[in-house]
């Protein structure tokens, strides 16, 4: 891209980014007043997220930074409060404001990293059973099938408690970790793998397909090569709302206690805390993470919708 | 369509009140974990002994203020001095209608003792029973032991007959994953019968009519669901779905307090909370130091007591519900106990001792730690976690409910952990039993102080101890249970952290005796 934007506009075709700015999505972008405060929020909440070392007031995950004295601090505006602590502390003396920066990572990088995963398993099958058909159609999309009668909630327990059950004696902190990506991605690969079937149906019978396997080159390079940069609009729609139900998917388990453990403590498990304190009043360990959670969840699923109906060509 | 209706709502309405004119009083209540196996030998800990002893009933019982009483025997004496004699009470019939007799004694101080039983030190080993006649049963001990029955409250006596028709002889340890008949069926003679079971769901009993007692409650059925949340037992409560909650949260006392249908009972709990170190392994289990066990050296042990601000813990997790302890027993329980005073807390001293142990960058411990047993058991794991951070002792916290952790670190699994939090109520309120279960040596089997996990071991508190068992004159056996005890303090053979205190939630329509070893038992509720 560098490249490209050095060399003098004017006389050689406009580069990548030009090619963006002047783009149908990027107009349609401008139009609407909404999204761009919903991307105005996601960028913002990732940076807090991602930049959390380095702007968060305390380390919530550094054990020996904790007091236990300094736990069931109110938020800084209210009486009795320690206005280090901008939005209070939990039963820990853990900083709420850091801990909602630090668990906005662990619920973003799962997101992200069971996203791609989902995809790519989603994406595989989906091309190869579009572009096979026959029975191997037919078993991965049984399969699918029956994988879509359960909610993805119920798939991801089950696979999180066969996997602890298995693997138990690990180590849980990064564990668990992996263990939730695993079981969020295998109980969202299908909507992926059907959306790529369906268009790899549509792809292959199309003249550039049946010229590229007229001239012998291999079933997979057709796929990756010739199908696959064509069914990718539709990928990157439910990618982007898959995130945001990645990540409720995510608190949700943690909620339940079966995520991150309080060690590592996601939106989720702050929130799954914070929930033994609203009957004594001590509301604040259990608001400030679920608002996080909900302007987090409420902005990418803005922008989600908002890309679906872009690339959606019946809509423009 | 109209019809149908009607005819529901008529129905419907025959349905409430059918129900509503009979007197049956139910009792609904809620604990934090599971009622697991209902053998009453799988599991020596409170809650399912308290849930059994509803159901089954040992040779003594223990009244509302702990006081020894008859029960299955109508009275005992010391006909030698090895030799006890208990006379049985005729007439009690077992659930199943089956006769309680001398048989059935012998039969339960068996299996008892046998494999895979957590009751083991109930009855020494090398006690003989000897039937008389059908009603009198005799105990020939090793030596003299006076406070031989003060336990046995929780021994429960089992039908012989119904065990081994069900096959069900052997004793299905809280590690056993396939439970037998007995784990899943109770046969007792108590005031309750266990109706249903399943675990983790739903308990039912219901009463006894042919109890042999005449019964002080008025309630025919009592139905037990676990709760794990502290929120939602509260919000049970509050909400009238259930009776009585226990433990209610201590952060949530004033809001039980202020609703108008339900009170918070409080009170001292005769529970020491304290941690335990492996300290029989040549190496942990679970820590990054390899070839040597850090445990074994007592100026290690001695910075992780140092290194611990209780009163943190007291003020802020407990809410001063709970009193700091120098001592593995209670204060109410030891009458010189205000002599000991804790080593204090100093992060500095602690850093201290262990760069003189050679530890100055610190090393790693895996920790094991109940989430739904005590008071608050995980927030004070995490808050030790820290504290042993700012020393540089890095812990791993194995937080689980208590059914896997009981199954992982007891005898039955072979003692897995090496750095544990535990709650011990001494179950005959005395020290002897303090020092026989928790600090006197064992092998690795078991055998000896079986619930010293860390399996701290020294020969002179064990020669004390067996002083203390066989002496009389109350003072001076008060003075070799201080030597004992100072020895333990000394050496940091545990970390005694607090006592806990009691909270339960109960509604106003229920009147219920609140013992300070946090049984519950239904014989002593009444509901209007």
């Amino acid at each position: 891209m560098t490249e490209t934007s050095e060399t003098p506009a004017s006389k050689k075709a406009p580069s990548t980014m030009e090619r963006l700015l002047d783009s149908d999505i990027f107009h349609a972008f401008l139009r609407s007043k909404v999204t761009i405060m919903a991307a105005a929020g996601t960028l913002i909440l990732f940076l807090l997220a991602f930049l959390s070392p380095w702007i968060a007031p305390h380390d919530p995950f550094d054990l020996a930074s904790l007091d236990v004295m300094n736990s069931y601090m109110p938020p800084a505006w209210i009486e009795g409060a320690d206005p280090a602590f901008l939005l209070g502390t939990d039963d820990q003396g853990r900083d709420i404001l850091s801990a909602i920066f630090y668990g906005m990572r662990i619920s973003l990088i799962v997101g992200f990293c069971s996203v791609i995963f989902a995809a790519l398993v989603g994406i595989g099958l989906g091309l190869i059973a579009g572009y096979m058909g026959g029975r191997i159609d037919a078993l991965i999309m049984r399969v699918a099938d029956v994988q879509l009668t359960f909610p993805a909630i119920l798939i991801a327990l089950l696979i999180d408690g066969a996997a602890r059950g298995l693997f138990g004696s690990l180590d849980r902190e990064v564990f668990s970790f992996w263990i939730l990506i695993f079981s969020l991605s295998l109980s969202f690969w299908v909507q992926y793998a059907r959306t790529v079937r369906g268009s790899t149906m549509v792809e292959k019978n199309k003249e550039y397909v049946q010229a590229a396997r007229v001239i012998g080159i291999p079933s997979w390079i057709i796929m990756l090569r010739h199908i696959l940069p064509n069914v990718t609009g539709p990928v990157m729609v439910i990618a982007t709302i898959n995130l945001a139900l990645a990540i409720v998917t995510e608190a949700t388990l943690s909620f339940l206690g079966v995520g991150m453990p309080i060690t590592q403590p996601s939106l989720g498990t702050l929130i799954s805390v914070g929930n033994d304190y609203l009957y004594s009043g001590e509301w604040w360990m259990a608001i400030f993470p679920g608002v996080a959670l909900a302007l987090l969840v409420l902005c990418v699923n803005l922008l989600g919708d908002w890309l679906r109906d872009a690339l959606n060509p019946k809509l423009r | 369509m109209k019809k149908t209706c009607l005819a529901l709502a008529s129905a419907v309405m025959l349905g409430a009140f059918a129900t509503t004119p009979s007197s049956a009083e139910t009792l609904k209540f809620a604990f934090q974990g599971t009622l697991n196996q209902v053998d009453p030998y799988s599991l020596n800990e409170t809650f399912t002994l308290s849930s059994l002893g509803n159901v089954y009933e040992g040779l003594t019982r223990r009244n509302g203020e702990l006081e020894i009483e008859p029960a299955l025997a109508e009275s005992w004496e010391v006909v030698e001095p090895n030799r006890w004699r208990f006379h049985l009470r005729k007439g009690v019939k077992f659930h199943n209608g089956n006769d309680f007799t001398a048989e059935d004694v012998v039969f339960s101080a068996n299996r008892v003792r046998s494999e895979g039983s957590d009751l083991k030190t109930r009855i020494d080993p090398k006690t003989t029973v000897e039937v008389v006649d059908d009603y009198t049963v005799d105990f020939v001990l090793p030596g003299p032991n006076p406070i031989l029955h003060y336990e046995w409250d929780t021994w429960y006596i089992m039908d012989k007959d119904w065990t081994e028709e069900h096959d069900a002889v052997s004793v299905t340890s809280a590690s056993d994953t396939t439970p037998n008949y007995a784990a899943l069926h109770a046969n007792g003679t108590g005031p309750f019968k266990l109706e249903s079971h399943e675990v983790g769901v739903k308990t039912t009993y219901t009463k006894n009519d042919d109890w042999w007692d005449t019964a002080t409650h008025n309630l025919d059925t009592v139905e037990f669901t676990p709760i794990g949340s502290d929120a939602t037992r509260v919000a049970a409560l509050l909400s009238g779905e259930l009776d009585l909650v226990y433990p209610i949260p201590v952060q949530d006392i004033k809001r039980v307090e202020s609703n108008p249908d339900t009170s918070a009972l409080t009170g001292p709990e005769l529970r020491t909370i304290f941690l335990g170190m492996d300290q029989m392994r040549p190496e942990l289990l679970y820590s990054d130091v390899k070839g040597k066990n850090p445990f074994q050296d007592v100026r290690v042990r001695k910075a992780v007591y140092q290194a611990i601000d209780i009163e943190g813990i007291v003020k802020k997790i407990m809410r001063n519900l709970a009193e700091p302890s120098a001592l593995m027993i209670s204060p109410f329980l030891y009458s010189r106990s205000d002599e000991f005073k804790r080593h204090p807390y100093d992060p500095d001293a602690s850093k201290a001792l262990l760069k003189e142990a050679g530890y100055e960058d610190g090393f790693s411990v895996g920790m094991d730690c109940p989430n739904d047993r005590y008071v608050n058991d995980e927030a004070i794991c995490q808050a030790v976690a820290s504290m042993l951070a700012r020393v540089g002792i890095k812990v791993d916290l194995n937080a689980q409910p208590k059914a896997k952790y009981f199954a992982k670190v007891l005898a039955s699994n072979g003692y897995d952990t090496s750095f544990y939090l535990l709650g011990w109520t001494p179950s005959s309120f005395d020290s002897w039993n303090v020092l026989a279960n928790m600090l006197a040596c064992r092998d690795e089997k078991g055998n000896g102080g079986a619930f010293n996990l860390g399996g701290y071991c020294n020969e002179k508190v064990d020669a004390l101890m067996a002083e203390v068992l066989v002496e009389n004159d109350p003072e001076k056996r008060d003075a070799l249970i201080a030597e004992a005890f100072t020895i333990v303090h000394e050496e940091v053979g545990s970390i005694p952290l607090h006592q806990q205190g009691l909270a339960w939630g109960v509604s106003n329509k229920v009147d219920v005796v609140q013992r300070a070893d946090n049984q519950f038992l239904f014989r002593f509720v009444t509901k209007n």
